[in-house]
């Protein structure tokens, strides 16, 4: 009984090393694939194809990237202006609504978790809503419809409810309303202290969304100068495969920007900052997930 | 004597709550519940001329045409059947993966897998399709590069509908498979070490112990989880599909969800009364499911339902 159980055990562990090296292979593959394009000499990508090494080294993707540096900057300042602004506005939103909703003294509590959460069930859609936006509140080439759209979702306000729920004892609260303060005092001096595992999480996934958003620019931005990161990039891919494709069919040669070299360079430039801050952030990423996995 | 509350009465004994919480109200009601006003749309053929409120009423013609021309039987299938896929296979791989990792002794590796896996969920959408570009382009598609070193012929990939079913799919396991599986993960690690113990005790091996431990104790986050998503299955994956396909029209029939028609509506058609009777279709119809679901669950067992 014992012996078989240990050769089980040991087929178990082996093949369970053997999925997971190649599970984590097969993620990290593609990505890899961009960066060693990126530095890979045009002329030998358009002849043999993408490899995981490159044929033949050359910087002129990322020199052609940074010729004209002015529009990257930009979108980048965009984006750092929309994420920060974004993130913390709405993480100012979303901590005192999951304050408020998880308070047993609050009596219509259930009543307005219901209300927030209804809109994730019915709608009335993108283009009321898009429509809404641009004619009625006058949003287009604006800032403002960048960040506002995105400042909470109910998603987030329930896991922040479910992270403060368990950081945050009633008799804590109790007591500090028999001390005298109000409820906004207790959320500032308390909660915030004491959910900061939630808040980071929370905080890193409203981040992120803003951070790799494309969607609200594709719709509401015309101004090029106002475009966010992922969005710049997206017209960059689109753009050089357009003027290939509209060159191709009427026979013109365009002369030879390192095209297939440079959109990698690109993909490279526009995401590397968040793949360098990942082994810092993931950490928080995975712990936060791990607590509302289990608490939720 | 008893003294009847009133909603009112709340507010003024918790005047500072309210506050709190009237900015997130405030937003929802401006984001959410006010635009449904528009659902007007739906029943009128909107014309340039009229603007929006002044477009002759057509009533159910918007949806007539729409179910006529069979786009909303297709957009139907496919919004529901790729959604059925992501979320069966996902979650199966993803509590496989969980499990595999859970039995990995050697703490670094088990770190080091877990970061790899959930890197894919923080790369943006937009790059998705540039690795897309990067594996299947014609020309120099990595793909295409290795069938050419082989001796086979080339793939034209991006005209080829039927493969890109498979496509999407891998594309979505490739992005969300670490993130599932750390959720379920967590779960599994939290489980009390005695039960195994016990179970080791009483004779029974590892995958005897996988399916009659883990695996159940799995089930109460995978059904959360699984509520969460049939919310969502009318809605689709919108970004990954729209990245992956764009606007390359031999592709719609196997890959066009509702919600990448909705879009493409806005951006080049302009349909505005077609496009909000798709939406509005979208949203009865994943309304409807989910209440059914969700009552179907709760007959079955009461603390799973949502509501």
């Amino acid at each position: 009984m014992k012996v078989k159980d240990a050769e089980y055990s040991l087929l178990f562990k082996i093949l369970a090393y053997v999925m997971v090296t190649i599970v984590t292979l097969v993620c990290l593959f593609p990505v890899l694939l961009i960066i060693s394009g990126s530095f890979t000499d045009n002329e030998s990508i358009v002849r043999h194809g993408f490899g995981l090494i490159p044929d033949k080294f050359s910087l002129d993707g990322y020199m052609y990237v940074f010729k004209y540096p002015t529009a990257i900057l930009r979108a980048y300042g965009v984006t750092i202006l929309t994420t920060v602004v974004g993130t913390a506005l709405g993480m100012f939103f979303i901590t005192m609504a999951g304050f408020v909703l998880q308070r047993k003294d609050f009596k219509y509590r259930n009543q307005f978790s219901f209300y927030i959460y209804f809109t994730t069930l019915f709608g009335g859609g993108l283009v009321p809503w898009y429509i809404m936006l641009t004619r009625y509140m006058k949003l287009m080439d604006t800032y403002t419809v960048l960040i506002y759209p995105g400042l909470m979702t109910p998603f987030l306000i329930i896991l922040m409810r479910s992270f403060i729920k368990s950081a945050i004892p009633d008799e804590l609260v109790e007591s500090a309303k028999i001390d005298g303060a109000n409820d906004f005092r207790i959320y500032y001096s308390i909660v915030l202290r004491l959910s900061m595992p939630g808040i980071a999480t929370v905080g890193l996934f409203l981040a992120l969304q803003y951070w790799n958003d494309w969607f609200m620019s594709s719709l509401f931005i015309n101004d090029t100068r106002k475009y966010q990161l992922q969005f710049y990039l997206y017209n960059i891919i689109n753009t050089v495969q357009f003027i290939r494709d509209m060159a191709i069919s009427s026979g013109v040669n365009i002369g030879n920007p390192p095209t297939e070299a440079m959109r990698m360079a690109m993909s490279v430039v526009v995401t590397g900052p968040i793949v360098f801050l990942y082994p810092f952030v993931q950490r928080y990423f995975v712990k936060g997930l791990t607590i509302g996995a289990v608490k939720g | 004597m008893t003294r009847r509350k009133g909603f009112w009465h709340e507010v003024r004994k918790n005047k500072i709550m309210f506050l709190m919480l009237l900015p997130t109200l405030l937003f929802f009601f401006i984001n959410s519940y006010v635009p449904m006003v528009g659902i007007y749309f739906a029943f009128t053929r909107y014309n340039f001329a009229d603007g929006l409120f002044g477009s002759p009423f057509v009533g159910f013609e918007n949806f007539r045409f729409l179910w006529q021309s069979g786009k909303l039987m297709q957009l139907t299938l496919n919004t529901i059947g790729y959604n059925l896929a992501f979320i069966v296979l996902g979650h199966a791989l993803a509590i496989i993966c969980a499990i595999l990792l859970s039995e990995i002794g050697a703490k670094f590796f088990k770190k080091l897998a877990q970061s790899i896996m959930f890197l894919p969920y923080f790369v943006s959408f937009v790059l998705i399709n540039v690795i897309a570009y990067n594996l299947l382009n014609y020309d120099t598609g990595f793909i295409n590069s290795l069938l050419v070193r082989w001796g086979m012929e080339k793939l034209d990939f991006y005209s080829i509908p039927w493969i890109w079913v498979f496509l999407i799919i891998f594309f979505y396991l490739w992005k969300y498979l670490g993130y599932y599986a750390v959720i379920y993960l967590a779960v599994i690690t939290g489980i009390s070490d005695e039960y195994f113990e016990a179970a080791k005790i009483d004779g029974a091996n590892i995958f005897q112990r996988i399916w009659y431990i883990t695996v159940p104790m799995l089930r109460p986050t995978f059904i959360i989880l699984l509520l969460f998503s049939l919310g969502s299955i009318m809605k689709g994956q919108f970004e990954l599909f729209y990245q992956l396909v764009g606007n390359n029209g031999l592709l719609f029939n196997a890959t066009d969800i509702l919600d990448t028609y909705v879009y493409r509506s806005i951006k080049v058609t302009f349909d505005i009364g077609m496009a909000t009777a798709a939406g509005l279709y979208q949203s009865l119809f994943g309304f409807v499911l989910i209440m059914t679901v969700n009552a179907i669950i709760r007959r079955v067992n009461e603390d799973y339902a949502l509501f």
